[in-house]
């Protein structure tokens, strides 16, 4: 299911010099906004519950999901160098697997690490609020990886659709239909961080079993029917 | 013996119809797909290499289907028309990562590396790279596995003539070799130099197949449109028309000269300077009308 050489040209194709500095970027930010907080505000749980949860799991993760997702397979198939993977005795599903995994290694590292330090950085880890987060950063990683997977799959707008995904139908519509927060990688991975954390500091609109029902389920499904789709790719656009 | 069979294949992309009812068995040697560009020639060799499922029919090497049968690669090697190719590797990165993806090691690719006389650019990152060592290690990645069939989109595009004679002599070894090898190009001259077989297609269709000398045949005593100025057309004409060569003739006013269909061209080129000057007429202007390949491909069509 998986193949190494697969997997070392996603990665270098992902950590090359341009990706790797905008992967950076984000954590960062990140790392340094929680410099500047903890020197203004001093160790607060709910500030570091704001900021981890506000900038790092709602918008830090999915972009960095989103950037590793799609650029695990959108650009190769956009430019067409994918056909040397598509030539080989390979099945795809393989191809689709080796590059999630890939995908969710490289959006843990530059989520979920930063996370960690972030937390210690803003009230070391009191209250288990970083490694709660840490950990929702985990999960979510996953289900993003997998879902823009997918889409970098099936569409060549896939970082723009990725991003509206993210951005617009998670932090917006998320806080304001109600609905839309059961249908959000944020809450199911926030339903983790409440088990993780305890009490009442983080917080998730679902339920444990159903989030992890429903990570599960997408995590599998977009895997899938990603692997689907490869097998039946069309090598558009030469004439 | 490798045979690729192209069964009743058609292919169409909304209503536009790419490639048309096409039959034909591609056996071992060098066979040139030849056809202009647009005629349909890229997405048969998408179709011949599962890269594109036909709309109707099949294609099979020896009789396994090849669309969505991974297993198939194990024989065929594919040197695509697009420059995409994973620009941060160096060539011989390149060709390990191909060779590996086959189950293969580094002696492999060092191999086919040789065999494209790419090693002294090797550790080079292909991003470097000119488009004739490009097509070159293309070459290589595609030969790593030894395959029985070769399929090679335009693979002379954009080649200069010395790395353009270097491929050719590499097909030929290839194709001497017994394998298969199928080569799509415009270009009526690359295919004359190089296959032994050539399949004609245009506007989608099969339009002639086989030996390549009787097919060049074809095209040259097909017959010739001229566009002719002199210091007297009609007398040109008159005495043009009295030779068989000369199939009709008809007096353009709007452009001031004589449109002529010859049916013979090797006697009409004689003949024309030879009748001005008995006649004592100047010629001002002497332009084939259709020398297009697209008109040239359109005849064999009809024919």
């Amino acid at each position: 299911m998986y193949d190494p050489t697969v997997a070392r040209l996603t990665y270098r194709a992902l950590l090359g010099r341009r990706r790797a500095l905008i992967l950076g970027a984000l954590p960062f930010l990140l790392i340094a906004i929680s410099v500047v907080v903890r020197g203004l505000t001093g160790a607060d749980d709910q500030t570091a519950v704001d900021v981890l949860g506000g900038l790092g799991l709602a918008t830090m993760v999915p972009i960095i999901g989103v950037i590793a997702g799609t650029g695990a397979i959108g650009p190769e198939i956009d430019d067409g160098s994918v056909v040397y993977l598509l030539s080989k005795p390979l099945k795809r599903p393989t191809i689709i697997f080796t590059k999630l995994i890939v995908a969710i290694a490289v959006t843990m590292v530059f989520s979920a690490v930063p996370m960690l330090i972030a937390g210690f950085i803003l009230n070391g880890n009191g209250q288990q609020i970083a490694v709660a987060y840490t950990v929702a950063a985990l999960v979510a990683s996953i289900a993003y990886a997998a879902l823009f997977l997918l889409l970098g799959t099936v569409s060549r707008h896939a970082v723009v659709f990725g991003l509206v995904y993210a951005l617009v139908w998670e932090a917006l519509f998320g806080s304001l239909v109600a609905g839309a927060r059961t249908l959000s990688v944020q809450q199911w991975s926030l339903a983790v961080a409440h088990k993780v954390a305890g009490g009442e500091l983080v917080t998730s609109d679902v339920g444990l079993t159903t989030a992890t029902v429903f990570l599960v389920a997408v995590t599998a499904g977009a895997t899938w029917f990603a692997g689907q789709k490869l097998r039946s790719l069309k090598l558009a656009g030469e004439e | 013996m490798t045979t690729l069979s192209i069964d009743h294949v058609s292919r169409w992309f909304g209503n536009v119809v790419a490639v048309n009812d096409i039959t034909m068995n591609v056996g071992p040697g060098v066979t040139g797909l030849l056809g202009p560009n647009g005629a349909g020639k890229s997405t048969l060799i998408n179709m011949m290499g599962g890269f594109l499922a036909p709309s109707t029919g099949t294609v099979t090497l020896d009789g396994q289907q090849v669309w969505r049968n991974e297993q198939i690669y194990k024989y065929i090697g594919i040197v695509p028309e697009r420059e995409a190719m994973y620009d941060f590797l160096t060539g011989r990165e390149f060709v390990v990562a191909n060779a590996e993806l086959h189950g293969l090691g580094a002696k492999a690719a060092q191999k086919a590396l040789a065999t494209v006389e790419m090693e002294y650019a090797q550790d080079r990152k292909i991003s470097t790279y000119s488009k004739g060592m490009r097509q070159r290690v293309k070459m290589a990645s595609a030969l790593v596995h030894d395959p029985s069939l070769l399929l090679l989109d335009e693979p002379f595009n954009g080649m200069d003539p010395r790395q353009r004679m270097q491929l050719m002599d590499l097909l030929r070894r290839m194709g001497d070799e017994g394998r298969t090898v199928l080569f799509s190009s415009h270009i009526l001259e690359e295919v004359e130099q190089l296959a032994w077989h050539i399949e004609v297609v245009v506007a989608g269709r099969h339009a002639a197949s086989g030996d390549f000398r009787k097919i060049r045949r074809l095209m040259t005593d097909r017959p010739h449109r001229y566009l002719v100025r002199s210091s007297d057309d009609r007398a040109l004409a008159a005495a043009l028309i009295a030779d068989p060569s000369t199939s009709g003739i008809e007096v353009d006013l709007a452009e001031d000269a004589l449109r002529i269909q010859a049916v013979d061209f090797g006697r009409f080129t004689a003949l024309l300077p030879r009748v001005a000057k008995d006649h004592g007429i100047r010629l001002l202007t002497v332009s084939p009308s259709d020398e297009s390949l697209e008109s040239v491909f359109s005849y064999l069509v009809a024919a």
